[in-house]
């Protein structure tokens, strides 16, 4: 029995389908991430997951318990971080976590030993408001109050996204702290480099799960051969390889384009297509796991 | 219980951070039962005179001068042609002309005189109306007068006239009721809902659903302490009304109090059930204005019942402010007692029973 089994789970907001029969099944202590685009449904997830919504249809279980049926006992199990800042930005560091500790019948004394990594960083600004914090320290004081009653499993909705590179990283170090006090948990995320953090990840996009595996699975499961290609005019090269024989597939990928081969395809026979291109460079790459996910999308 | 405690705990919290509300919770009710029953007065004053005189006899000069002479009227010009007091009329210098025709005392003495005619500018139906009730009395009073020289029972006295329960016809005393109860209104209407909006808005409301917090526990920290800042502010009303106009209530205090109970509750309530249905502060604001200009228009505070087309009072009937009134005015100028008085309160019982029972479900979080 995993900590969250979720079974053809489907929600619609008016005509759009934000969920299209969702399943899959995390299991206790895991780090499960889910990365997906904007508008994938990661979000419509969380808070079917979190009793925030009911689905239209299918079901899911949270550490043994359905949502639907025994959503009560849910709320005092999980902890919830939204994407969006969501304490109260009028009380102190130390009153909003007082006040969440005392609704869920626990004070700070009791879990300080599990959010003192986290709650040590800000402790020292415990007197200021909430909505006074950086951005960074507003994500540490969620983080906190989301642990203050010791949950089983926790759910976190994009906590990297607005947050700087270090404090991203510190973030990761966090999670994978927490992952060894025994807490599962399930994080979305749109950054496709965070994914390689997880233990298993979910691609997911328009309300479909694409496909579950490790980060190391999903890129082992790219089967085909990738070349970095560079030139001098970028996008005249990206016009020209994409009707180059041979290749499938071609695209931006950060200062190169990618270009995805079939069986077929022979280095110098493209380089001598293409023709007279300034400075051009092709060079075998690694598939990493973006590479996946627009592989898998296009299909 | 000890959840509801901590939530109410931090309502309160909230309120004392928030540098604007406290103040306004003190300042506003002093500030209304200050300033607004001095200009909300319906007694017409000043109302100026033009005398167009064509007897120029004993008799209408007792008239001009009875004019001059009264506290409400203000003789402003004494001519004796018809059109420049008209002029001075249409330049509003003047609201209502008096004209006295030509031997008015010789006829008066002998058979029915000329008519006197009044002329009044209604643009301003109180002041035109009233103002020309008042020219009436004032003619009639110099009539009776002059009948009474001439014989031995004095006419004026033949009609007494007394106003029970507000003695002096002091239009403050019928309107304090009424602010008191816009002040109930404006606060404990507008400051649960703006809380909840405000908690949906910043994001927290999501957090609170997602702990074990019931829907009933929330809806009744929101409503709690706008009950007793509500009970508070009556306090300061009631209190600025007896030091600054001498007002203090001829009934039971008691009565006040429990009203005001349910009252506040009722309306705040209210001012949940709206606050469940919207999602941003502007949308709150105009449908609670839209609402509170029916309250405060169509309840009797401004104006009474009992004069509205027959359609409005049978409307009034589901207008919680109209039972509050009832009671505070009675209690207030009359001293009612409570047993008088039940179906009102048992109204604002059933009011308030109602509104937040909605509030409660509407409240948009499993159970």
């Amino acid at each position: 029995m995993g900590a969250i089994e979720v079974h053809n789970l489907s929600k619609s907001y008016g005509k759009v389908q934000a969920l299209d029969c969702v399943s899959f099944s995390v299991e206790r202590g895991e780090l499960f991430g889910l990365i997906g685009p904007d508008g994938a449904g990661k979000t419509t997830l969380f808070r079917l997951l979190t009793t925030l919504l009911n689905p239209d249809s299918g079901s899911a279980e949270v550490d043994g318990c359905d949502t639907a049926k025994d959503y009560l006992a849910i709320r005092s199990r999980v902890g919830y971080m939204p994407g969006r800042f969501s304490l109260y930005p009028d009380l102190s560091v130390e009153e909003n976590l007082q006040f969440f500790a005392a609704l869920f019948g626990v004070t700070i004394e009791d879990s300080y030993e599990l959010i003192a990594p986290i709650y040590k960083q800000i402790e020292p600004f415990r007197t200021r408001r909430a909505g006074k914090l950086s951005g960074g320290m507003k994500q540490k004081l969620a983080l906190s109050c989301a642990l203050i009653h010791r949950p089983n499993v926790l759910f976190l909705d994009e906590p990297t996204t607005g947050v700087d590179a270090v404090s991203r990283s510190e973030l990761w170090d966090m999670l994978s702290e927490l992952k060894e006090c025994g807490i599962t948990i399930l994080v979305s995320t749109p950054y496709m480099d965070e994914a390689l953090r997880c233990d298993r990840i979910a691609l997911c996009n328009e309300g479909r799960i694409l496909k579950i595996d490790t980060p190391e699975g999903i890129v082992r499961g790219f089967d085909k051969r990738l070349y970095g290609i560079s030139a001098k005019n970028m996008f005249a090269l990206l016009e020209k390889a994409r009707t180059a024989e041979g290749v499938e597939d071609c695209y931006p990928f950060g200062e190169k384009h990618h270009l995805v081969v079939r069986e077929e395809f022979d280095e110098a026979k493209f380089v001598a297509q293409l023709g007279d291109i300034e400075g051009l460079q092709i060079i075998r790459t690694a598939p990493t796991i973006e590479d996946m996910f627009i592989k898998l999308m296009k299909r | 219980m000890r959840t509801f405690i901590v939530l109410l705990q931090k309502e309160f919290l909230q309120i004392r951070r928030n540098s604007f509300l406290p103040r306004l919770i003190i300042a506003f009710p002093i500030l209304i039962m200050l300033i607004m029953p001095l200009i909300m007065t319906m007694d017409v004053r000043n109302v100026n005179v033009a005398v167009v005189d064509l007897d120029r006899s004993t008799t209408s000069q007792r008239i001009a001068s009875h004019i001059e002479a009264s506290e409400y009227l203000r003789l402003t010009h004494t001519t004796t042609e018809y059109p420049l007091a008209m002029d001075a009329l249409e330049q509003g210098l003047v609201d209502v002309i008096v004209q006295i025709p030509d031997h008015f005392e010789r006829d008066l003495m002998v058979s029915t005189p000329e008519q006197i005619s009044i002329t009044a500018n209604a643009v301003n139906a109180t002041k035109g109306g009233i103002g020309m009730q008042y020219i009436v009395q004032t003619i009639a009073r110099t009539l009776v007068e002059l009948r009474g020289e001439k014989s031995p029972t004095k006419l004026s006295e033949l009609v007494t006239i007394e106003n029970r329960y507000n003695p002096t016809l002091n239009y403050r005393h019928y309107m304090i009721p009424a602010l008191m109860i816009i002040l109930f209104i404006l606060i404990c209407g507008f400051l649960p809902a703006l809380s909840i909006v405000g908690e949906k808005e910043c994001g927290s409301i999501e957090q609170i659903n997602v702990t074990p917090v019931s829907r009933l526990t929330f809806t009744l920290s929101k409503l709690v302490p706008y009950w007793i800042i509500g009970l508070f502010v009556l306090t300061i009303a009631m209190l600025v009304a007896r030091l600054v106009y001498g007002l203090s209530p001829v009934g039971s205090v008691g009565a006040i109090y429990l009203g005001a109970a349910l009252f506040i509750l009722t309306i705040s309530g209210f001012s949940l059930t709206i606050a469940n249905f919207s999602e941003t502060m502007q949308q709150t604001m105009f449908v609670m204005f839209f609402f509170i200009m029916i309250f405060m228009l169509m309840s009797g505070l401004l104006t009474p019942v009992d004069s509205m087309p027959e359609w409005a009072q049978r409307f009034t009937v589901i207008l919680p402010p109209r039972y509050y009134i009832e009671i505070l005015r009675s209690v207030y100028l009359k001293g009612t007692t409570i047993t008088e008085l039940w179906p009102n309160f048992v109204a604002l019982g059933i009011f308030a029973l109602c509104f937040n029972t909605l509030a409660a479900l509407t409240y948009k979080k499993q159970a």
